[in-house]
């Protein structure tokens, strides 16, 4: 290992770094906005928006990212929508991550019982207050898991943008690797900067879920 | 006899093409224990629940203090439901509050009543059945018999004028049964008007100042609990009541 | 040949499928990315049921390798595993793989990880009393196996194995960024080839590219979706 070319491109990866959770924030934060949206459509069966919804989930569940990233990057342009490859990344990562929240926030909704609904509409809740104050907290420490799940998932995913050409830490590493041939080098801190980005991310995941089981009882 | 504080008018409710009342019309009056006897299927539960708002009916009118209140949207039920307590078989309170907070949400939230009034309520009841003790723990510690008291308690904290029992007892271990019909029993005597369904015959017989007996989606019989236990009138209560006599009876020879 | 270039600007971008064996090509290049799903695919399910009866031991050594060599292939983006694989070995051992076969050892590292976990999620949800009610009938332990813990056991895994199959060939899209030559490249190919008769190839290439996909993994999505409702009880 040569310790002082290490030195030398931390910062290199820490920019790059940066950029990759930058994007990747942003992105999950739209895609747990979409699967909010789209759960809530699926879950008071709205028409025509509910098909709408199925089916971008599966059009979203069954592609690739790189696929989609290839077709938004590449393709679009030429019928004028041109945009940045981080615009693209972000727009990307929420169509892939929406599908993804979609489906977590639904099946947390599906395991509250009907009774809770009930219960709270015959309290005199309105319809609004039931979904607010009884169904969502139920629903949502039941989907923390498989929030984390995803939230993982989508920020490793992250690591195909260099495939659309953004400096992220793929991009910074095969570089390195092309240029000076460091692979020992390269490699160990492209794994060692994954792992400080998505060990707290696992670690803070496992922590919540053991705190919010007590909902999971249910009675 | 009192005024009427609940008239239903020739309702009927089908699921699909399944009718389960078929034109049922019932009067209440204020101060009122009438318990509901029937096969099951025979549409009892399915009437407290177009009562409450949580079917939607397909003809017929109910009326509450001669304000008619069917056919109101959700958001419009919200404040009918406030005078209207209910009370589920089972798996109602909700699990991811503790027990006083469960009594004291929709009283705050939906009222505007404020958090120490509410909650001195709120302990009063609790100490009434036994629970005080049990007013931070969550739902899941409770036994069922507990958490169908703290369900009462819950209702009766909105301070309504009438209450609606569906099998509340159906779900709960034999020993747990009795605490939560003394419960009932003591708001009977305190003069609550109370609609309940149930399948324990003796706590019918002696809560109830009048038995309404259905089947097959139609109020077939009416009359005080003497009567009706006595010298019921058609054949199927007759036969409804000798299925549990007989079900006594060969309990009792089976235990020899 | 200029004149012809100028007719086919003309032409709707779409017809560059048309072109030629140009859809021939593509479907040529999805083979590719299929087969290295598919060979991964079948290594990795068997390894990964030997993996997940593995987890199952309550050997402390056996329980932190397995840990250890789970954690890590789950928490790592499946490219910076082929990088590992491809750059690396590279470099250590001075073999030099190709970049099919470093796709599948990957695949299958990562394959055999994940089909390890569902296998022990599977078998660690069988209720203890299916054991001893079976017991309690006079099994032995090996009928108890065949006859009432295998059955259940994979009618909860065929479904969640089948949709690893949807996974791997999403993931096999990753090969095109270590030089492999699949459908993507080969549209990248296509698209430069025709880069003045159709200035705009590249809408209808990688959207008939994304449909490839769709209709790839999609029946086996809904398959997986099929076999898992009607398994249920």
């Amino acid at each position: 290992m040569d310790w002082t070319f290490i030195q030398e491109y931390i910062p290199m990866y820490v920019e790059a770094g940066e950029l990759t959770l930058t994007i990747g924030i942003l992105g999950i934060i739209l895609s747990i906005l979409i699967g909010m949206i789209a759960s809530a459509i699926e879950y008071y069966k709205i028409p025509v928006l509910r098909q709408i919804v199925s089916i971008y989930v599966e059009l979203s569940r069954n592609t690739p990212l790189l696929v989609q990233l290839f077709f938004l990057y590449f393709g679009l342009p030429k019928i004028g929508i041109r945009w940045s490859s981080e615009l693209c990344g972000i727009v990307g990562l929420s169509f892939l991550g929406g599908s993804y929240m979609t489906e977590a926030f639904r099946s947390g909704l599906e395991t509250v019982e009907p009774i809770q609904k009930e219960s709270a509409l015959s309290l005199g809740f309105t319809p609004l207050e039931t979904m607010i104050d009884v169904i969502l907290p139920q629903a949502l420490a039941v989907t923390v898991p498989s929030l984390v799940a995803n939230v993982i998932f989508l920020i490793k995913e992250t690591s195909v943008f260099s495939g659309i050409a953004l400096a992220d830490l793929m991009y910074v590493a095969k570089d390195l690797i092309g240029l000076y041939y460091k692979t020992p080098e390269a490699l160990s801190m492209l794994v060692l900067a994954y792992l400080i980005i998505l060990l707290p991310v696992s670690i803070i995941g496992t922590l919540l879920e053991r705190r919010l089981r007590y909902a999971g009882f249910g009675n | 006899m009192a005024e009427v504080q609940l008239s239903i008018k020739n309702l009927h409710k089908s699921y699909d093409r399944l009718d389960v009342l078929k034109g049922v019309d019932l009067d209440v009056h204020k101060g009122e224990v009438v318990v509901l006897l029937g096969p099951s299927g025979c549409g009892k539960s399915t009437l407290l629940r177009c009562i409450n708002g949580l079917e939607t009916i397909n003809e017929g009118t109910i009326t509450l203090d001669g304000e008619v209140i069917s056919g109101k949207s959700q958001a419009e039920m919200s404040k009918y439901r406030q005078k209207i307590g209910m009370v589920f078989q089972s798996y109602d309170l909700f699990p991811h509050k503790n027990i006083i907070d469960n009594i004291t949400m929709a009283p705050r939230k939906v009222q505007g009543r404020d958090r120490v009034s509410a909650e001195k309520e709120a302990r009063d009841l609790l100490a009434r059945v036994g629970l005080l003790d049990k007013e931070k723990a969550f739902p899941r510690m409770l036994s069922g018999g507990q958490k169908q008291r703290v369900a009462i308690v819950r209702a009766l904290e909105m301070h309504p004028e009438m209450m609606l029992f569906d099998e509340v007892t159906a779900a709960l271990d034999p020993e747990m049964v009795r605490e939560v019909l003394d419960v009932m029993l003591e708001l009977a005597g305190q003069g609550l008007t109370m609609l309940i369904v149930t399948h324990e015959m003796a706590f019918a017989r002696a809560i109830a100042d009048r038995i309404i007996f259905m089947d097959g989606g139609h109020i077939v019989e009416q009359s005080d609990p003497e009567t009706f236990f006595t010298h019921p009138k058609t054949d199927r209560a007759k036969e409804f009541l000798e299925n549990f006599e007989f079900v006594a009876r060969k309990r009792k020879n089976d235990s020899v | 040949m200029l004149v012809l270039a100028i007719d086919a600007a003309r032409e709707p971008a779409i017809s560059i499928l048309f072109r030629g064996n140009n859809f021939v090509r593509l479907l040529g290049g999805l083979w590719v990315t299929i087969r290295i799903s598919m060979i991964s695919a079948v290594l990795s399910i068997p390894l990964g049921i030997l993996f997940g009866i593995f987890m199952m031991r309550k050997n402390p050594a056996a329980k932190a390798v397995s840990r250890v060599y789970l954690d890590f292939i789950r928490i790592m983006p499946q490219l910076v595993l082929l990088f590992i694989v491809y750059f690396g070995t590279t470099r250590a051992f001075g073999i030099n793989l190709s970049g099919e076969l470093s796709a599948i050892i990957v695949f299958v590292l990562w394959g055999t990880a994940e089909m390890g976990d569902l296998v022990r999620g599977a078998l660690s949800s069988i209720p203890k009393h299916q054991y001893e009610s079976a017991a309690a009938l006079g099994m032995t332990p090996m009928e108890i196996n065949i006859y009432v813990i295998i059955p259940q056991t994979l009618r909860r895994l065929i479904p969640l194995a089948i949709n690893l199959i949807t996974r791997m060939i999403k993931t096999t899209s990753l090969i095109v960024l270590i030089g492999v030559v699949e459908v993507l490249k080969t549209g990248q190919q296509i698209i430069d080839a025709n880069r003045f008769a159709f200035p705009t190839a590249a809408l209808p290439i990688y959207g008939v590219i994304f449909f490839l996909y769709f209709f790839t993994c999609w029946p086996i999505s809904l398959l997986a979706k099929y076999l898992e409702k009607r398994w249920k009880n």
